[in-house]
């Protein structure tokens, strides 16, 4: 640009995204959804179903606390219950959402943006419903704090040999650093919002989350800094949590679970379930809330792709699995393969197989990945998959291991499910009270690629 | 559009108030940095851009090349290492020592996830903390706020303030040059009250 131009020819020229009023566009478009008064019909439905079944959950855990685990149907040998599916099945979903925020930021997956957000979100709910279960299997919630290290009277320490002491720090660093980096995107957005509230309680909460972050350009440096090794901490972190849960398993010596495969399957099964946990709730989403220029066919593709591959790493974990067990000669764990298939939970193995392995292969044909409806229905029977999956390991491996003395049957109670069933209406809340007071898509991500791609053009 | 010819009346300080500084409005991120670049040559040496997004070139523009983001975060990940992994030697080794099946009470192999949970840990937080701090946030308000044109600046705006404090500051001077460098439009700055 040379200083000898025409101010208003410069002006007309310019196809700067600020100039030309996609900024404005974009941001109106995605802070109007929380800025305009009132609550929508749909949103208040929602909201009423999800707080319905809150409710069931606040009764399970106030039961649970008055009785005792003994209401749910653990007992020896499947002292691993519900509790641990859950609490696998949660955190996994959970996974995704860090996998699209950082990891893909890392590979600079443009196609990231407009769902980032959202699925950090999902990272957070999923992780808080998660962390219920192992904090109330316990048995004595109130001594949960006993996990942490902290100079006490009993003068008794945790073990760091325990990979379930693991857990607690894996799980717990997770959720701080998930909440840490979902935080940081977030503001900028805070004061966006700020600046285009209207009534003054809104200026007010808006501004105080803002920090009172003015866009200066030191600012966006040490920003942008700090937000590319938050994303660089939390991709080691993300693959070091879900090993670590497959830990939990594959350090003991219980046939099905001690096998080397688990970090790397447990890893994908995570990121096939988060995706297919997004998919789940982007879909009627961005039709309820008319996001499909954000949320497009072309990103819903994307996610479909991705699934389908680490559905692929899923369904290799299967493979090896078998394949360790038969090449091992060990009775006890080729033992373990036949009760799997034509046990008594001979059931829950092969719905896995068709949920997790069989129904997936549909995603290689682009009609299916085009089809809402389709991707919709895949991803529901994935979500249930991967819930089997975990419930066929736990159970199945426990119920029969060494000794057929010690053998036994699982029965989950009422009160096992009303909890599963609860921590879903925890998610559901959590998730209606985010779209309605936080801006959904990464507003200033938006900007900044509508930027980029306007730099790009020019450039050409 | 208007023509920065226009808004002479907006410039002038009114009387009673004291100046924090000048700040122009830019029509795209080309003419920011273009800006942001004539007036560190010239001099100034208090003068920030601001914007809704990051841009890229801005800060060197700028004369700001520095960021201690890096090695705050660095630092961050050695202390949580080494407390992670003290922590376990000292409970497991010297206050709590079980012997489990014969095994050394150092078993520093099983030690290290845990102390690879505190690198993250310490190593994300003293990031997110430093950042904010550097950035001298949280803040609650700032002359800018008072500027009702500078709403736009977390929507669409480009803007460059250059501060009374400047040693070169001159506020006909200043506003000239600003507007020699195709500001949209040149505003005065009260000081906070």
């Amino acid at each position: 640009m040379s200083g000898t131009t025409l101010h208003s020819s410069q002006t007309i020229a310019s196809k700067d995204p600020a100039a030309t009023g996609v900024f404005e566009a974009d941001t109106k478009q995605v802070s109007g959804v929380i800025l305009q008064k009132g609550f929508k019909p749909g949103w208040i439905a929602g909201f009423a179903i999800g707080f319905i079944i809150l409710q069931l959950l606040l009764v399970s855990i106030a039961w649970l606390i008055a009785k005792g685990t003994g209401i749910w149907g653990l007992n020896v040998p499947v002292a691993w219950g519900f509790a641990i599916v859950n609490f696998v099945w949660w955190i996994g979903i959970g996974h995704a959402g860090t996998l699209i925020s950082a990891i893909l930021l890392l590979f600079r997956q443009e196609w990231r943006t407009s769902i980032a957000r959202f699925s950090e979100a999902m990272t957070l709910f999923a992780v808080a419903c998660a962390a219920i279960f192992p904090a109330l299997h316990v048995g004595r919630p109130w001594f949960a704090y006993w996990l942490l290290p902290y100079p006490n009277t009993m003068a008794v320490w945790p073990q760091f040999r325990s990979p379930l002491l693991w857990d607690v720090f894996a799980v717990s660093t997770y959720a701080s650093v998930s909440l840490g980096f979902w935080y940081v995107g977030l503001i900028p957005d805070f004061a966006t919002m700020r600046d285009r509230a209207k009534n003054r309680p809104a200026q007010i909460l808006y501004g105080i989350f803002s920090l009172g972050w003015i866009g200066s350009a030191r600012h966006w440096r040490r920003y942008t800094d700090v937000y590319l090794l938050l994303a660089g901490l939390a991709t080691p972190l993300v693959l070091s949590v879900h090993t670590i849960v497959s830990f939990d398993f594959a350090v003991s010596q219980v046939p099905g679970w001690h096998a080397t495969i688990f970090p790397p399957y447990f890893v994908a099964g995570a990121i096939f379930s988060g995706f297919a946990m997004v998919l789940t709730l982007v879909i009627p989403v961005r039709a309820c809330y008319g996001m499909k220029n954000f949320f497009t066919d072309w990103h819903l593709d994307c996610m479909a792709k991705v699934m389908l591959a680490s559905g692929l790493v899923v369904a290799y974990g299967y493979v090896l699995e078998h394949f360790a067990a038969w090449y091992s000669e060990h009775p006890a764990e080729v033992f373990m393969l036949l009760n799997r298939m034509f046990g008594p939970y001979w059931w829950s193995y092969w719905s896995l197989m068709l949920c997790n392995i069989a129904i997936p292969q549909l995603l290689w044909i682009p009609w299916c990945r085009g089809n809402v409806y389709m991707l919709f229905f895949i991803s529901i029977v994935i979500n249930i998959g991967m819930w089997l999956e975990r419930y066929v390991i736990v159970i199945t491996s426990l119920h029969r291991d060494y000794l057929p003395g010690s053998w036994g049957m699982y029965y989950p109670t009422f009160w096992d499910w009303s909890m599963y069933i609860g921590t879903m209406g925890l998610f559901t809340v959590l998730l209606f009270i985010f779209l309605r007071i936080l801006p959904m898509i990464a507003i200033f991500e938006m900007r900044e690629l509508a930027h980029h791609k306007a730099k790009h053009e020019e450039s050409h | 559009m208007s023509t920065p010819h226009d808004h002479h009346e907006s410039v002038t300080a009114p009387e009673g108030k004291g100046t924090h500084g000048l700040l122009a409005e830019f029509v795209d991120s080309d003419a920011l940095i273009h800006a942001a670049q004539t007036l560190t040559d010239k001099g100034y040496r208090k003068v920030e851009a601001y914007s809704s997004i990051p841009i890229e070139g801005l800060d060197e523009a700028l004369n700001y090349r520095w960021s201690w983001v890096p090695p705050v975060v660095f630092c961050g990940g050695v202390t949580g290492a080494t407390l992670g992994f003290t922590m376990q030697y000292v409970i497991s080794a010297i206050l709590y020592p079980l012997n489990i099946g014969g095994r050394p009470t150092n078993s520093w192999p099983l030690f290290i996830p845990v102390t690879f949970e505190c690198t993250i840990f310490c190593a994300a937080w003293s990031g997110i903390i430093g950042m904010i701090l550097m950035n001298g946030l949280p803040r609650l308000h700032h002359p800018l706020f008072s500027v009702p044109q500078f709403d736009r600046c977390s929507t669409d705006g480009y803007f460059i303030e250059v501060e009374a404090k400047d040693p070169l500051f001159d506020l006909n001077a200043t506003r000239k040059l600003l507007e020699e460098l195709h500001a949209k439009e040149v505003i005065h700055v009260p000081a906070s009250a």
